[in-house]
């Protein structure tokens, strides 16, 4: 039997009616993992042992007629900026080269609790910095459908790892586009849920008002049978949503009441965008048009500052963020010789080289853009400013959903790009995000979706963006287009 | 607007980041064209705007007041680069 490792609703299907073991599934995981890995890099870490264990546990539970949890023997692939305590938590970073986390985060622990498979870590840009995973300490991911290019980022290692058949789950984590984008450059499905709505607890923090753990799966139906065994308050993060947590998975086959999808046509008319992604986007609208939605335009008038003001407030409370990294109590420590301490003494200087060596470019990169945003006579300048348009680019949302449920447009400006294409020029790279920082700005949900390939055969996503807490519209919306289109069983050649 | 070698060197020692020369120099330009970049946001009247720090804008949230666990000095220590059996062990903060 060919096991389904691209479906977790056929997986968990075959495993309920006994014609799968968990340990089958797991070790079809793991050969597949040991294939493809040697060319993707997807993977940091791969807990062959432990993963085979959790599955035979699981196994004798089921043979025993015990209670099992509803991702009960399903392969599940993290990202590495997630806490784990029987797996190394690197952040693909040198500095973090060795880290135990002496904890799970929450996420993790829900996994375990709904009896996922855990079978690896997966690679990412350091410490969530970048958009083509080519910023990882460890090596580049490829991108499965065709390995000179990049699987984008930072969530690059966890949609690869899907895209090429190694597991039909992952959890990224999104703080201005790292899961949508990596979701569209790699032709699977990827959701940002609303911030809050997943706990933080145990995420390594990059920038704090904005980092998101969400799911990443080919299709929305996976993508809510993860989110239902993620989701939900936690007493451990204090911005968790003390909010009810409906069953995702319901009501999918069906959109309830009239579906109002607003356009952004600035967006459609942006400079720079491919007119392959802007064709998949004009077809996505065709396509919500034919299934009776109401198509309208909206302006979100602030759009243009959203990199900007993202570029500020992102490197702002990461520099922060990343201050605990001093070689003092966990991480990398370079030794200084007495001599060679100068006027800093020996701890400020152990601090300076033990960081110096060990974060790559663009966290240094980004360490000195939000110590210049926070400094003294520029605080007020940039940091507040960013702030302030901030809850402009928030208000602008809120009007535009008061006309439309939905919001359609485009994942990325261009299809996925090639290794080292954009690597030398950070303003480039940063533009990757043009079109998703909007969301984490204002802590919206928001979805990319296969839409479409390009002449040369390489995926394009489709963004649906809502209202807080409407990640079921989301789904909903994903699933119908899902059914009326065969973009998300595109497989890479 | 021009940011200074000087400027840089000082950011990065308050950022505690050891950069070689080769880094400044590749850097400062860099930040040249970011902090350029990011000036658009000075083309917004922002005036009475209250600043939005977080998307999700709670107050404090209370938890009661009672022991629970933590983690045993063995698991605090397990990552340092240097300890002994009850502290961290880091280098004299003065020469």
């Amino acid at each position: 039997m060919t096991i389904p490792l691209d479906s977790a609703a056929k997986l968990l299907g075959l495993l309920a009616s006994g014609e799968l073991t968990a340990r089958q599934a797991t070790q079809a995981s793991l050969d597949r993992i040991a294939a493809t890995d040697p060319e993707v890099g997807a993977f940091t870490f791969v807990n062959t042992e432990a993963a085979l264990a959790a599955a035979d546990s699981i196994d004798q539970r089921r043979r025993d007629g015990q209670p099992l949890g509803a991702l009960a023997g399903v392969p599940i692939a993290v990202k590495d900026v997630l806490c784990t305590t029987d797996m190394p938590t690197t952040c693909s970073s040198r500095m973090l080269e060795k880290h135990m986390s002496p904890y799970d985060a929450t996420v993790v622990a829900r996994l375990r609790a709904a009896d996922a498979v855990i079978v690896g870590k997966t690679n990412m840009d350091e410490f969530a910095m970048g958009a083509s995973t080519e910023t990882s300490a460890f090596g580049k991911t490829t991108n499965p459908w065709n390995p000179s290019l990049t699987p984008g980022g930072s969530s690059g290692g966890a949609a690869a790892c899907v895209a090429a058949g190694d597991v039909p789950l992952s959890l990224g984590s999104d703080t201005g586009g790292s899961i949508r984008q990596p979701a569209a450059f790699c032709g699977i499905t990827g959701l940002k849920p609303t911030y809050g709505r997943v706990s933080r607890y145990g995420l390594i923090a990059f920038a704090s008002s904005l980092d998101q753990v969400g799911p990443m799966a080919f299709d929305a139906v996976d993508c809510a049978t993860l989110l239902n065994a993620i989701a939900g308050v936690d007493a451990s993060d204090s911005t968790s949503l003390p909010v009810e947590t409906p069953d995702f998975t319901a009501g999918l086959d069906r959109i309830e009441g009239e579906l109002r999808i607003g356009i952004v046509k600035h967006h459609l008319e942006a400079e720079g965008l491919d007119p392959e992604v802007r064709q998949a986007v004009d077809d996505a609208i065709e396509v919500f048009r034919d299934a009776g939605a109401k198509i309208v335009e909206v302006e979100l008038p602030h759009s243009d500052y959203w990199v900007p003001t993202y570029y500020v407030i992102a490197p702002s409370e990461a520099s922060s963020n990343l201050s605990r990294y001093d070689g003092a109590h966990y991480g990398h420590r370079s030794p200084v010789a007495a001599s060679e301490a100068g006027d800093r003494g020996p701890l400020v200087a152990t601090y300076c080289r033990s960081r110096g060596e060990a974060f790559g470019a663009e966290v240094k990169r980004r360490i000195m853009i939000g110590m210049y945003a926070l400094s003294a006579g520029y605080g007020d300048k940039y940091y507040v400013k960013a702030l302030q348009v901030r809850r402009l680019i928030r208000q602008d949302f809120d009007s535009a959903f008061q006309n439309v449920d939905l919001l359609l447009g485009p994942v990325t400006p261009t299809p996925p790009f090639a290794m080292g294409e954009k690597i030398d020029d950070p303003l480039q790279m940063y533009l990757c995000d043009l079109f998703t920082v909007g969301a984490n700005l204002a802590g919206i949900p928001a979805l990319s979706m296969p839409g479409g390939l390009t002449s040369n055969n390489l995926p394009i996503g489709i963004q649906l963006q809502a209202p807080p807490l409407q990640e079921a519209k989301l789904l909903q919306a994903a699933a119908a287009f899902q059914r009326a289109t065969d973009w998300h069983t595109k497989r890479p050649l | 607007m021009a940011i200074s070698l000087d400027q840089v060197r000082k950011l990065a020692l308050m950022a505690r980041l050891e950069l070689s020369d080769d880094e400044l120099g590749t850097i400062t330009p860099q930040l040249e064209d970011i902090v350029a970049f990011v000036d658009k946001l000075m083309e917004l009247d922002t005036d009475g705007i209250e600043p939005m720090v977080h998307a999700v804008e709670t107050v404090n949230r209370w938890v009661p007041d009672q022991l629970g666990d933590s983690l045993s000095r063995e698991q605090a220590l397990a990552n340092a680069p240097n300890h002994d059996e009850e502290c961290f062990l880091v280098p004299p903060v003065m020469g």
